[in-house]
């Protein structure tokens, strides 16, 4: 079957979907975005967290067929993501269509850190705050849990922008990371928050 | 395998009595497990997530009527005044993202006796409207289970709301399992005091073949209380009370040994969990008129 639906801001369309596929299967091996990992294929690990019309959802337990017609964000196009919730359009997603991130970009997105060092090619997309954050805290281990947290946790500092240790965690709970121990995980996160507070503070 | 987009009820009853084996898929965080690990090929696949009516819910004098795929996180959320037995319940199920997309509705349609939703349900008293192009009928939550991952649903029906009772009074519910969170119960207890029928009412998940109350438990535990005017004096239940009625609970249970845990601890659990919850709620219950709510 086909399904029409929007990824990061672009209406794309996947062909010779098998009416059992995930969501997580499309967007990795039909339309060349790996960013959400395959894991544990029953949202025990949180490792293919994207964001549904908005809400955080394991993209392995969604079926194919279930996301037409609606929008999904990857961890691909969460910087451009998060920059249009700050610049664009305050407190509000893109339009379809309107903003976010090509397929071509998506596919070959690499992290560029503001400080400008981290893309061999200088193509990269410049991070959300989420992202460096991690970085800057040392939460990136193997790396494979990671996509997941970004989207997670990006999620709900939208929500919730001054998180006490507890809702970080509670929100957290569902991206298992088996390097870390979760430390610099929540370091990240609260710095991601704190420097988000006194950006809002400057304004 | 073929996918079934039904726009609207009318149209999804219609697809469920042309095909009687369409599996409904929701959330899918039961569903989409089996398919990826190859556990399950069901010939239709059917998405209810097009039928807007599902995912909403009408609070009542008397009842919630909760749409069969409300989320969990909703039902934390809106419904922890008329329904604190219910979000707290909702609160342990998996994790966010889980949380999310899974609700009442995929618990009853899976029936599996771990569901965290079912203990909460048995306890605040719930009703089941199912549908088929033959009629509506409603399902008294008991009698839904009929066995293991079995339910009371015919072939051509779908489960469209469940009517829960609001809360007269305190409601509790607890769970056993490793970790905070993605856990399925090793064994779970659901218990609400029903002040305006000077009832107590229990659930016990995953420790049975399906979920059931404990109803011998609670047989005594309102002769008891009725017996020595507790409802009315407001007295602490006796040491002796709580131990008989813990006791019954665990008889009521007729668990197995798994991975997650063996008969004799699952009985033994769920006796803590009935005599824990039982002095919660009847704790809330005294100090009356402050909070009902669930702490989800």
């Amino acid at each position: 079957m086909r399904v029409n639906f929007t990824v990061n801001g672009r209406p794309q369309e996947a062909d010779d979907v098998w009416e059992g596929e995930s969501l997580l299967y499309v967007l990795r091996e039909r339309m060349g975005l790996p960013g959400s990992k395959n894991a544990c294929e029953q949202g025990e690990c949180g490792s293919c967290t994207v964001r549904l019309d908005g809400v955080p959802v394991c993209a392995c337990l969604v079926a194919a067929g279930q996301v037409e017609g609606r929008d999904v964000v990857t961890v691909e196009g969460l910087a451009d993501y998060a920059k249009h919730r700050a610049d664009a359009h305050p407190g509000d997603g893109c339009a379809s269509g309107t903003c976010g991130t090509t397929i071509q970009q998506a596919q070959r997105w690499q992290a560029k850190s503001v400080k400008g060092t981290d893309s061999q090619t200088g193509e990269g997309d410049q991070l959300s705050a989420i992202q460096e954050a991690f970085i800057d805290a040392g939460a990136v281990q193997c790396g494979f849990c990671t996509p997941g947290l970004l989207v997670t946790a990006d999620e709900m500092l939208e929500r919730n922008p001054s998180p006490s240790d507890a809702d970080i965690r509670e929100a957290l709970s569902g991206n298992l990371c088996r390097c870390t121990g979760y430390e610099k995980i929540l370091d990240a996160v609260r710095l991601a928050a704190a420097r988000q507070g006194r950006q809002e503070e400057a304004v | 395998m073929d996918f079934l987009r039904p726009a609207g009820w009318e149209e999804a009853l219609a697809a469920k009595a042309e095909h009687p084996t369409a599996v409904p898929i929701a959330g899918g965080t039961d569903v989409m497990v089996e398919i990826n690990f190859d556990h399950r090929r069901p010939e239709y696949l059917m998405d209810l997530n097009r039928i807007g009516e599902l995912r909403e819910w009408a609070v009542g004098d008397e009842h919630v009527r909760l749409g069969a795929s409300v989320p969990y996180t909703q039902i934390m959320e809106h419904l922890r005044t008329e329904l604190p037995g219910l979000a707290l319940a909702s609160h342990t199920v998996g994790s966010p993202q889980i949380r999310n997309r899974g609700s009442v509705g995929g618990n009853l349609g899976a029936a599996s006796p771990a569901g965290d939703a079912h203990p909460a349900l048995l306890s605040a008293g719930a009703e089941v409207e199912v549908e088929s192009v033959r009629g509506v009928r409603r399902i008294p939550v008991e009698e839904f289970y009929t066995g293991v991952k079995r339910n009371a649903l015919a072939p051509d029906e779908l489960i469209k709301a469940v009517h829960i009772k609001k809360a007269s009074g305190p409601q509790q519910f607890s769970k056993v399992g490793t970790r905070n969170a993605m856990v399925i119960a090793v064994c779970a207890f659901g218990i609400a005091l029903h002040p305006d029928s000077r009832t107590v009412k229990t659930g016990i998940g995953s420790a049975a073949p399906t979920p059931l109350r404990a109803r011998v438990a609670e047989d005594f535990l309102n002769a008891a209380l009725e017996e020595g005017g507790f409802w009315d004096n407001g007295k602490v239940i006796t040491p002796s009370i709580a131990k008989q009625f813990a006791d019954l609970v665990s008889g009521a249970c007729n668990p197995i040994d798994d991975v997650r845990g063996t008969a004799k601890y699952r009985r033994h659990a769920v006796g803590i969990m009935a005599r824990r919850t039982l002095g919660w709620t009847w704790e809330q219950y005294r100090s009356a008129g402050t909070t009902l709510e669930g702490a989800a």
